[in-house]
């Protein structure tokens, strides 16, 4: 241990602070991926359970090696580059599409302290980068070379236009009802148990911000962009391999990430739910007080129940229209989200909403 | 006008999707109808129609008779029989043969055969390898028929009430 330290110690500062965030860094993406690959073990399961059959159950005990077998499949398999595609444009889109999914990553507050990047324009920085996602989308539409991967980009495009604004929205409202961009700011305004939540005040925008996540997120009933009974795969047809792959990693990282985001824009992250419901003491006792008090584990229950809801939906509904979705997006969301901002506002004005004391 | 006020709130309040959402959300606790199949096995009745043999006497004598009604009767064509006089007058088959691939197991050459020599049995899993296996010969179908025989009999037996 004290040669570890004497080590550290005689490395440069500069050093030091990269090798620090680096580890953070790890730390944030390994038990990411890991979910992401397990999201969709959890994804087959769920529909399918949702659909009265087992899901996968042949790989490992309960099918739980399912994802690497994929992910291993995946691996060996050849990219083929489709003839006339632009090459350049072709491999950098599944980098775009993940990229962001990670990179937003850097400002989510698993509690106080424990966050990779403190920004205080965090929230700027998460929509910045939920915005970037449907580039590597566009730009694999476009860079394969076929029709129907360009009808998948251009709705995709569109929908997240449409769908960009609303969620926007819907942020402002938390960001006029916290009073800070910064993500752990948001959170600590949310103080005091479940009813002090912005899910309550803000429920109409709450709501939008739910539905517009899972459009933005390319997911079922939204999934126009890849409508697997009108244009085959959408932007992905032509992917193989790896490439595919990492289209599938960046779709799962983007639900997880919206579901982190909507636990703690709307569902007070880290903060336990019976803070000022139950009496004080209780969170004195031992072990059961650590877990009802606030923790990491609220924020992860939290997350964990968002994208349930994601897979729920997807299990449920079909394919919304691509006229309809449009209809949905500009004509239903962004009125509600602009009148409840409007009310929102006037509650400010005379101080009479639930967040001023 | 009211209905078109009250549809307006049932959309917007998301009142269809919550009621479809329920549904699904019952159907994730229900039992599992799947049935795992190499693990688990449906039920099968004593007149399932699988693969076919060729049954014996207890004494070992070979059923068939070759009087070639399963061959009459195969609406496939996929009954093949030769047949000669034995040393012992008798007369028997020297050639069966049954095309797997054209039979449809619809179960007539049974029902034809009046010695109950032909029969299928609820062997359904079964793979040809090279070209030309999918042809029975009458060796085949015996070694079936001896390989099998008590499950056939018991069949025969369960069924037999009715035929």
């Amino acid at each position: 241990m004290e040669h570890i330290t004497t080590y550290w110690q005689a490395l440069p500062p500069n050093l030091q602070l990269l090798l620090f965030n680096v580890g953070k860094v790890l730390a944030v993406m390994v038990p990411l991926m890991l979910s992401v690959a397990y999201l969709t073990y959890a994804e087959r399961k769920i529909i399918g359970f949702m659909q009265v059959r087992m899901g996968p159950s042949r790989v490992g005990p309960k099918g739980l090696l399912q994802p690497i077998a994929d992910g291993v499949k995946l691996m060996f398999k050849e990219v083929i580059l489709p003839a006339n595609a632009n090459r350049f444009m072709f491999y950098l889109a599944p980098v775009l599409a993940l990229g962001p999914a990670l990179a937003a990553w850097a400002v989510i507050p698993f509690n106080e302290v424990a966050v990779i990047a403190d920004l205080d324009a965090g929230l700027l920085y998460v929509l910045a980068l939920t915005s970037m996602a449907v580039y590597g989308v566009i730009i694999a539409g476009w860079a394969s070379n076929s029709k129907y991967a360009f009808l998948g980009a251009m709705r995709s495009a569109a929908q997240i236009v449409a769908y960009e604004i609303a969620m926007g929205f819907a942020l402002v409202g938390v960001l006029m009802a916290s009073g800070s961009l910064n993500l752990g700011k948001i959170v600590l305004a949310q103080q005091g148990g479940l009813l002090n939540w912005f899910w309550l005040p803000l429920f109409p925008l709450f709501m939008v911000y739910l539905i517009s996540g899972v459009a933005e997120t390319n997911r079922a009933p939204f999934d126009v962009a890849e409508g697997e009974s009108e244009i085959v795969a959408g932007f992905h047809v032509e992917y193989s391999g790896i490439a595919f792959a990492l289209f599938f990693l960046a779709e799962y990282a983007n639900i997880i990430m919206i579901a982190a985001l909507t636990a703690v824009m709307f569902t007070g992250g880290w903060l336990s739910p019976f803070t000022g419901v139950l009496p004080a003491g209780v969170f004195q006792w031992p072990v059961i007080g650590y877990l009802l008090g606030d923790g990491v584990h609220w924020f992860l229950l939290k997350t964990a129940s968002f994208i349930f809801i994601f897979l729920w939906l997807r299990a449920t509904f079909p394919r919304y229209r691509y006229d309809q979705i449009m209809r949905l997006g500009w004509k239903v969301f962004i009125p509600v989200t602009i009148i409840w901002l409007s009310v929102e506002g006037v509650a400010a004005y005379y101080r009479i909403g639930p967040w001023f004391d | 006008m009211k209905q078109r006020v009250a549809g307006f709130f049932k959309s917007f309040l998301l009142w269809e999707l919550l009621k479809g959402l329920r549904l699904t959300g019952r159907y994730l606790f229900s039992r599992k109808i799947t049935v795992r199949y190499p693990d688990e096995k449906t039920p099968q009745s004593p007149r399932f129609r699988g693969l076919h043999a060729l049954r014996r006497y207890p004494n070992g004598e070979e059923r068939c008779i070759a009087c070639k009604l399963c061959e009459a009767v195969c609406p496939a064509l996929a009954i093949t029989i030769d047949s000669e006089e034995r040393d012992d007058g008798t007369r028997r088959t020297t050639r069966y043969d049954i095309d797997l691939f054209k039979c449809i197991y619809c179960g007539f050459c049974e029902e034809a055969c009046p010695v109950d020599s032909i029969v299928e049995t609820r062997v359904f899993e079964y793979h040809f390898e090279k070209r030309g296996e999918q042809i029975m010969h009458k060796e085949d179908l015996l070694a079936i028929g001896d390989k099998y025989e008590e499950q056939i009999a018991a069949d025969r037996e369960a069924d037999s009430q009715y035929r």
